[in-house]
This record gives C-alpha cells, structure tokens and sequence, in this order.
C-alpha cells in the first residue's frame, strides 16, 4: 500500500472541498450584499475571492507535485486531473461573485426597482449545486452528480424569467435600463456558476468511470 | 490489426506446479506489447514459451497452442534453433560475447556460414545505425564489446538480435540494469524498431510499460488479468486486480 501517496491523494481532495465550501459561501454573500445593498459586505469579496485565487493556486501545486513524484496511474491519476479541473472551474465561480459584488457596489445606492426574489432564489440553488457536487466529488457519487447537473435546468429557467420580466419592466419605463440590465448580468454571472458547476458534475463521472460525457 | 503471435489455450508446467494457467491472446504485429505482473506471475516464463527458450529446462509440460504466422510452433516439423533466428531474444542484462564488436554482430550470421566480407561489413554497418551506436562506436568495431558501457553494450545485444532479421524481438526486462539515460536512449531506440519488428517487452516498470508500448498484459498467479491498449490500462482498467497492481494498492 502507497499510504503516504493516499495520505496525499485524500489532502488534495480535503482541500477541494475547503475551496467548494468558500466559493459557496462568497456566492452567498456577492447576492446577500445585493439584496440588502450592505456595500461594506460587498466590497469585503474581493478579498474573499483571493483568499480562493491562492487555494486555487495551493492545490494546483499539490496536484502538479504528486504526478511528478509519484507518477499516479487509473483512477488515481484521474482523481488528480478531476482535481484540477475543478478548481479551475471552482476559481471561475468566484470571479463571477466578484462581477456580482461589482454590480452591488455600482447601484447599490439607488432604491432597487424591484424586491429581489427570482435571483436569491436562483442563489439558493446554484449555492445546493456548489455543495452536493463537492459531496459527490468527496464521495464519488456518480448518481449525486448527474443530479445535480440536472439542476441547472431550474436555473436555466429562472434565469429566463428574470430575463423576460426585466425586458418587460424595460419597455414599460425605460429609466430603469441601467438598473435593469445590471440586474440581468447577475442573473447571468448566476447561470455561469451553474454551467461550471455542470463541468465539475462531467468531471465527477469521469473520474469514477473513466468516461467523459457531457450533460446537458 | 493483424496478428504476429496466437497463444491458444496455453498451460504451462514446472514439474507439477502450473505456471501459466489457460492463456489466450494476440501479439499484434509492427506492436510493442509490455508483459506486466509482479515477480512470479508468469510472465517471463511465457515470454520464453514464445521462442522455446523454455526447452532448456528439465521437467517442463506445455500444453495448448502457439501460432507464429499460423506455424504452430511447438509441433514437430519446427526447428527450435530456425525459429529462434524468427523470434531474437534480448535479456535483462547486457551479455555480449567476449568478442569484438563486429564479431559479436555477425556471430549468428558466421553460424549459419555467413562469412562474406561485404555482406557482413553491411549487416554490421546498418544494425549499429539501427540501434543508435554506430556513431558512438564506429572508431573501434574491432574493439572488445566488454568495452562499451552497460548501456552501449545492451545497445550492441539488440543489433547482434536484430541482425538475423527476426520479425519478432522478445526483451527480457531489457533496461533494469541500466541508468535513466541509458533507459531512455533504448526506448526511443524500440519505437524506432517497431517500425520494422514485433516487439514484446516485460518489464517491472509501470512507467516504461506507458511510455513505450501498444498493448499491455497484465499477469497475476500465472493468469492473464488483463490485456488491453496501453491507454486502457494506465487510464480506466476493468479489473480491480488490475487497478490494485497498478496504483501500488496490492497486498
């Protein structure tokens, strides 16, 4: 038994569940911000996110050192890859809560034009995705992944209906536009999360059985 | 694919202890194909049933087929030393003739009374370009071989193999009395000659096993576990046992 290597192997994936956990909670937090217009929560994500950037950067480092040293074949060389992948798609989800808290701070001093409902909701199960699809990760859950990536289909949906209500809000009294297409690039920065999250999903699978698939 | 090699059925005895148990498989032509399995698993002794280097040793039973090109090779009408001229061996450690360079190439060739200048002067010519050593040697061929570095002198074992122009080329763990640089010259050295030969190799190196072949087997108390592209098993193996030996997760 290679004990130390699966000592490693089991930090790596430890650390990948750390990263999930913190870009959850800055998801949280960049739509929180927005929804109460709390601009000092807003402006503390830029520092939340690169607190992420360097995890993304550890754990890179720690992958890139156990194939050299240690020449991982199988599952064991795929669960690194996965790794990385992940990160790299678990990194993109935290610039997006940026481009969020962004958004906050620009209007976050001008009364909303609307209680915001749909995007918290869309929040809320982007946030579930990010956490079941570390626990499938973790667990190497296959069934739990394609779950989960079934779930952007929700924020697909939704996304469509901040859209098609903000269009609307748009025609009936244009002095909202720029309130409003902001409000649309959260919906969007929120669908983007979903998508990378859908990579990780294809990820877990691959890992556990060796094939890549798309979902969706 | 075509194959080169059809192993049928095969049981191989020491005595009363069964080595090889039941194994059937392709040796694909123009192919590397790597033997892997820890110590014992049978796989050395399969690659010597492929040449009958095995008909050395007392007490020995085989029992199922072996087609080289559809001969089967352990009925009557083959001749052992002709099919050892169609099927080169080269062993773990290099063990060139105490001879010169040039005399340890056209020994097989002197054998079968071979003896023309020219012709041998060409074979000597063209194998030490074909191994990446007549540059390193081409001063001193009339040099002892014992002369040469443990790699340089592995190098000359497979030019002296190939200078009978067999179709096929079984290598005994080839590299693991070598250094890295050594290890490297030679494996560039067998993508090189797959071009032109068959080649199988065991090896107790995973990663020469990925680097350089085609096809792996892997073996495991004298049965094969599992035979399949060399992408397939270092990537996603079916078998457990496979995935165990593999990663380092055995016993």
């Amino acid at each position: 038994m290679r004990l130390h290597f699966q000592q490693n192997l089991e930090d790596i994936k430890r650390k990948v569940l750390r990263m999930g956990l913190m870009v959850e909670a800055i998801v949280d937090k960049a739509v929180n911000s927005l929804k109460e217009q709390n601009l000092e929560l807003a402006r503390t994500i830029i520092e939340d996110d690169d607190k992420i950037d360097m995890m993304d950067l550890e754990i890179e480092m720690d992958c890139i050192k156990l194939l050299a040293l240690q020449q991982p074949l199988a599952k064991d060389l795929r669960t690194i890859t996965t790794a990385l992948k992940i990160i790299t798609d678990l990194e993109r989800m935290g610039d997006n809560a940026v481009n969020i808290s962004k958004i906050t701070l620009d209007i976050g001093k001008e009364p909303l034009i609307k209680p915001l409902i749909d995007i918290p909701k869309m929040a809320g199960i982007v946030q579930e995705m990010i956490r079941l699809s570390i626990d499938a990760f973790i667990k190497e859950d296959i069934y739990l992944a394609k779950k989960v990536a079934q779930m952007d289909q929700d924020v697909d949906e939704i996304y469509q209906r901040i859209i098609d209500e903000l269009l609307d809000m748009i025609i009936k009294d244009p002095k909202i536009t720029k309130q409003a297409t902001k409000l649309m690039f959260v919906g969007r920065f929120l669908e983007r999360i979903a998508d990378h999250n859908t990579n990780i999903c294809e990820r877990i699978i691959y890992m556990v059985t060796g094939k890549l698939e798309e979902i969706n | 694919m075509e194959n080169i090699i059809k192993i049928e059925n095969l049981n191989f005895y020491y005595g009363n202890f069964l080595a090889l148990k039941n194994i059937n498989m392709d040796i694909y032509k123009n192919k590397i194909t790597a033997f892997i399995g820890p110590s014992g698993c049978g796989k050395s002794t399969l690659l010597r049933t492929l040449n009958r280097m095995n008909d050395f040793i007392e007490n020995i039973k085989v029992e199922g087929n072996i087609y080289f090109k559809g001969q089967n090779i352990y009925s009557k009408e083959v001749d052992p030393v002709e099919l050892r001229r169609r099927i080169g061996m080269v062993f773990q450690k290099p063990n060139p003739f105490p001879k010169t360079i040039y005399e340890n190439i056209v020994y097989g060739l002197r054998k079968n009374g071979v003896n023309k200048k020219e012709i041998l002067d060409e074979v000597v010519e063209r194998t030490l370009k074909a191994v990446a050593l007549y540059d390193e040697v081409k001063d001193k061929i009339y040099k002892s071989a014992l002369e040469l570095s443990g790699g340089q002198q592995q190098r000359l074992c497979i030019a002296r193999a190939i200078a009978m122009q067999p179709e096929v080329v079984l290598m005994d763990e080839p590299t693991s009395a070598l250094d890295p640089i050594s290890t490297l010259k030679i494996e560039e050295l067998l993508l090189e000659l797959k071009k032109d030969y068959t080649i199988i190799i065991v090896t107790h190196s995973m990663q020469q096993a990925a680097r350089i072949s085609d096809w792996t087997a892997f073996f495991l108390n004298g049965e094969l576990i599992e035979y399949d592209t060399t992408e397939n098993i270092f990537e996603n193996p079916r078998d457990k046992r496979t995935e165990d030996y593999i990663t380092g997760r055995f016993g």
